[in-house]
């Protein structure tokens, strides 16, 4: 332990308005914390710059998943381990459930929250790809109110978003219309527990007459934020898929992905696991009799 | 400038206590250093490896990425818990006889990480192990006798209380 306790100061309001109104009262000065599974490391490593941080676990109005008619509504507070344990979340949205099985182990799935994932914004975010191609909106508020925006808007940079400085997120909510799509999730990592993301990739399609009337793509790891990937959805919208339009999608991966060498893996590797991972869905949806 | 120091309450085992520290210090000094429980081990220090794992409220954690303040009022479960009456638990007793601990460093951890997957999952399948104390890191078993001595907890080849008490 290289961090000083005493050097930082912990606040938990233990309500939503509270915790509002304290980062209201000095915009910028304070830092959320939920799970602690991304802070609490750099605290120890004596890495962490935040002087004032205002604790959001326990807090009730954040933690919760509720289903509507049109919708589900994941409070940002809610952990990996309630998301794996949520019914409508596994079986409507199977690959959310299966990145959050994804998130470190169990005991970093007891601690780590949907809305920490997203706010702390790591290019490699288990979750993220999964909530991009589920069109997931972002619900965030302050004591001004709440607004209303698309995930896929929410990062603008490394490890940036559109957050205010006195905003939380408050809400993730997903469209209960994935029903008919196929879906596909697959990470490549070092090992299947604990590590972290290599590269990764999820898609949803809606093919219909043997077009595809519907695709989202999204990856992990090929950019600086987690992101759509709009060059190789666009070779695919419209068309059917064939072995020809499958390389098509495989080129325009290769030129879209701007992935990074780093301690985890090389950009060339990425760019090539990426290509084959989207091979590797495009290939189910083929149909039977011109599969190569 | 020294951080204020609240009074918080942590019901350890359970026993209430009440230390008087920095709301960042981390469960896992907290456990060790102010009510001296040092059962709980630190590996990594950053939640990679498991040593810290502890049970709080019900839920596995790494007792190293919890800041004290957000364990107010919670029920903590550590190693130190599991033996009754001078009498070890199941799952101890069948670490002990399936040579599942060897240096001892990781040993506390697994200990609370199969004790958790044994109150969620009484009869585990070898996917749930896996799973479950896959969060926990070991450089001397090669993990199968620690897989096997979980199988044993809850097999009854091991003697002593049943796996539902060792909670």
């Amino acid at each position: 332990m290289r961090g000083d306790a005493e050097a930082h100061h912990l606040v938990a309001p233990g309500n939503l308005a509270q915790a509002l109104e304290t980062l209201s009262s000095a915009p910028g000065e304070w830092t959320p914390i939920a799970g602690g599974t991304e802070l609490m490391v750099a605290h120890a490593a004596g890495k962490l710059t935040a002087a004032k941080l205002i604790s959001l676990w326990g807090i009730p109005e954040l933690r919760f998943i509720e289903s509507s008619t049109d919708s589900i509504a994941i409070g940002a507070g809610s952990t990996f381990r309630d998301l794996r344990l949520q019914r409508d979340i596994t079986s409507e949205f199977p690959l959310l459930a299966e990145a959050s099985s994804w998130i470190g182990s169990i005991a970093n799935q007891s601690r780590a929250t949907l809305g920490g994932n997203l706010v702390n914004g790591s290019p490699a975010a288990d979750s993220s790809p999964a909530l991009l191609v589920y069109d997931a909106d972002l619900e965030l508020m302050s004591v001004r109110g709440k607004r209303r925006i698309a995930y896929s808007a929410f990062h603008t940079g490394y490890k940036r978003n559109v957050l205010a400085p006195d905003e939380l997120l408050y809400a993730i909510h997903l469209p209960r219309r994935f029903g008919k799509h196929r879906q596909y999730i697959r990470k490549v990592g070092t090992r299947r527990a604990m590590a972290i993301a290599k590269v990764a990739l999820a898609a949803t399609a809606l093919v219909e007459d043997e077009t595809v009337r519907e695709i989202r793509v999204a990856a992990a790891s090929l950019a600086p934020f987690p992101t759509r990937l709009a060059q190789v959805e666009g070779e695919l919208l419209g068309r059917a898929v064939t072995p020809e339009r499958i390389q098509a999608a495989r080129r325009a991966l290769l030129v879209e992905a701007k992935p990074i060498d780093d301690i985890r893996s090389t950009a060339e590797y990425r760019r090539r696991v990426g290509a084959n991972l989207i091979e590797e869905f495009l290939r189910q949806l083929i149909p039977k009799d011109t599969a190569a | 400038m020294s951080a204020l120091r609240p009074a918080i309450q942590l019901i350890v085992n359970g026993e209430e206590s009440v230390v008087h520290v920095p709301p960042m210090k981390r469960l896992l000094d907290v456990l060790r250093e102010d009510l001296h429980l040092t059962g709980t081990k630190e590996g990594c220090g950053e939640g990679e490896c498991g040593s810290c794992s502890v049970r709080m409220n019900g839920d596995l954690v790494n007792s190293c990425l919890i800041p004290v303040l957000q364990a107010d009022g919670a029920e903590i479960e550590t190693v130190e818990g599991l033996a009754r009456d001078g009498k070890m638990s199941r799952l101890q007793e069948a670490f002990l006889q399936c040579g599942g601990a060897q240096c001892g460093i990781c040993t506390p951890g697994m200990l609370m990480a199969a004790t958790h997957l044994l109150a969620n999952h009484p009869t585990p399948s070898m996917a749930q192990i896996r799973e479950g104390l896959a969060g926990n890191l070991c450089r001397c078993t090669g993990f199968i006798r620690i897989f096997e001595s979980v199988v044993a907890a809850h097999a009854g080849t091991a003697d002593d209380r049943g796996a539902a008490d060792a909670r």
